[in-house]
């Protein structure tokens, strides 16, 4: 059958993109098969394990969610938004290699998304405002420890660079 | 894609969205934040023809604190109503609820209308909502009524609203005595999960610590979230002690009627009840005390 297919305007890592979605296509099969932004990972496609955060007008949102038709018109971050123009990693993902905050990989873009958001809200978090911004983002491999850690990193980096 | 095929409308206003309510009857489907729909139709367990989407109608986001009430608009993300600190002084339990609800993804997204419309019995806005007798503000085409949260919450995942009713605000009772307290507590699987069982209760008390006026409830309890007023009336008029607190436990755990299931038995879920509920009757006490 054929659907009806929506127009969209929206702004993605800075940069205006337009598409024609069936209402029923998520935001993140969008971002993923469209765009090709594959850094953004499909986990339980329910709710459930936030691999697929992303940053909707700022705030983190799961991408699983929400269909591309109800983004029209807002700004979306990716994990591919997060690197320095250049492409070099950011503070926040260059301490994430440096404390062994990732193994697998699945759940890093959503923790590195989620964690971003926290540093942009509160650049000192408490170890309880980390593991609160993180409760959402499911991590089979760490224990979760060592991302608390790289959070904590990049959180001192940054404070330590504003100072300098 | 996982959800099956629908056609998909934005909203402009209230009055757009009822008209499309009032043409497509139960064939459409509102979605606010669209936390517990989205995975709904992603299993396809909800299946609409028609997909009303209200999370662009700024008239549905508000928070108002009035004398007696505070209003929220039914599409208030769930995030903005946390972090309101007239809204938390004057309803603490609200803010208290909150902090059990899903994560910060999930409440950037959801909202405050939609998960009380929602009505899952074990959820926390619903338990908040049922214990301050929250009034609810359903329109439709025809116009505006407003229901009270004991009548509202009909059933498991079941309100009093209407197919072609959307719910426009929420009035949360502000209870203007001086010395008020109150407490949520939940035991759940995960954190963020919904609850296995949930208490909620707010205290008022006199400058001599006898109470002046008590409600409290469960969620996870019962097909709806459930109050006792009966049991909070006999508290009224002496002291919260723990004793008191215990009894008024054991009496609203005898009253209600847990289901088992793959999480928590039947019985789990009574002796759940008695615990919670006179932990968080003795900690809204207490915050009342220090008032």
């Amino acid at each position: 059958m054929s659907e009806t297919l929506h127009t969209v305007a929206i702004e993605v890592n800075g940069k205006p993109r337009i598409g024609a979605v069936p209402a029923r296509l998520s935001l993140v099969d969008w971002l993923r098969e469209e765009l090709l932004l594959t850094g953004t990972h499909i986990g339980c496609e329910h709710g459930i394990c936030g691999a697929c955060s992303v940053l909707l007008d700022g705030e983190p949102v799961r991408s699983c969610l929400m269909y591309a038709v109800q983004a029209h018109g807002h700004r979306v971050t990716t994990v591919e938004g997060l690197a320095r123009p250049d492409g070099s990693l950011s503070v926040l993902q260059d301490s994430f290699c440096e404390t062994h905050g990732l193994q697998c990989g699945y759940c890093t873009s959503g923790m590195l998304i989620a964690a971003q958001a926290l540093l942009d809200a509160n650049p000192d978090p408490t170890v309880e405002q980390i593991r609160g911004a993180i409760g959402g983002n499911l991590c089979r491999c760490t224990g979760y420890q060592q991302i608390i850690q790289a959070v904590q990193l990049a959180a001192q980096r940054t404070r330590e660079a504003a100072a300098s | 894609m996982k959800a099956a095929p629908f056609e998909y409308i934005s909203a402009g206003s209230i009055d757009e969205a009822c008209a499309l309510l009032a043409r497509h009857g139960e064939s459409a489907k509102l979605i606010a934040g669209g936390q517990s729909l989205v995975p709904m139709m992603a299993m396809r367990l909800v299946r609409p023809a028609w997909l009303v989407d209200i999370n662009e109608i700024a008239a549905l986001k508000f928070i108002r604190v009035e004398r007696d009430a505070a209003r929220v608009g039914a599409c208030t993300r769930q995030c903005v109503v946390e972090r309101d600190d007239a809204l938390a002084a004057q309803v603490p339990l609200l803010r208290q609820a909150l902090a059990w609800v899903g994560h910060v993804q999930t409440r950037n997204r959801g909202t405050i209308g939609g998960s009380l419309a929602h009505a899952d019995p074990a959820a926390e806005l619903p338990l908040a909502a049922q214990v301050l007798g929250a009034r609810f503000v359903l329109r439709s085409a025809k116009g505006a009524r407003t229901v009270e949260a004991i009548r509202f919450f009909a059933g498991p995942m079941s309100t009093a609203a209407q197919p072609d009713e959307c719910l426009e605000e929420i009035h949360w009772p502000i209870w203007s005595e001086q010395r008020t307290g109150s407490a949520f507590t939940e035991i759940a699987v995960r954190h963020g999960d919904f609850a296995i069982v949930a208490a909620a209760a707010q205290v008022a008390l006199d400058v001599d610590g006898r109470c002046t006026r008590v409600a409290f409830g469960l969620g996870g309890a019962g097909g709806t979230p459930l109050v006792f007023p009966g049991i909070a009336a006999r508290l009224v008029g002496a002291g919260l002690d723990d004793r008191a607190a215990q009894e008024a436990a054991n009496a609203a755990a005898a009253e209600c009627e847990p289901g088992g299931d793959l999480h928590a038995t039947a019985e789990y879920r009574r002796h759940l009840a008695r615990v919670l509920v006179a932990r968080v009757l003795r900690a809204a006490g207490e915050k009342a005390k220090r008032q």
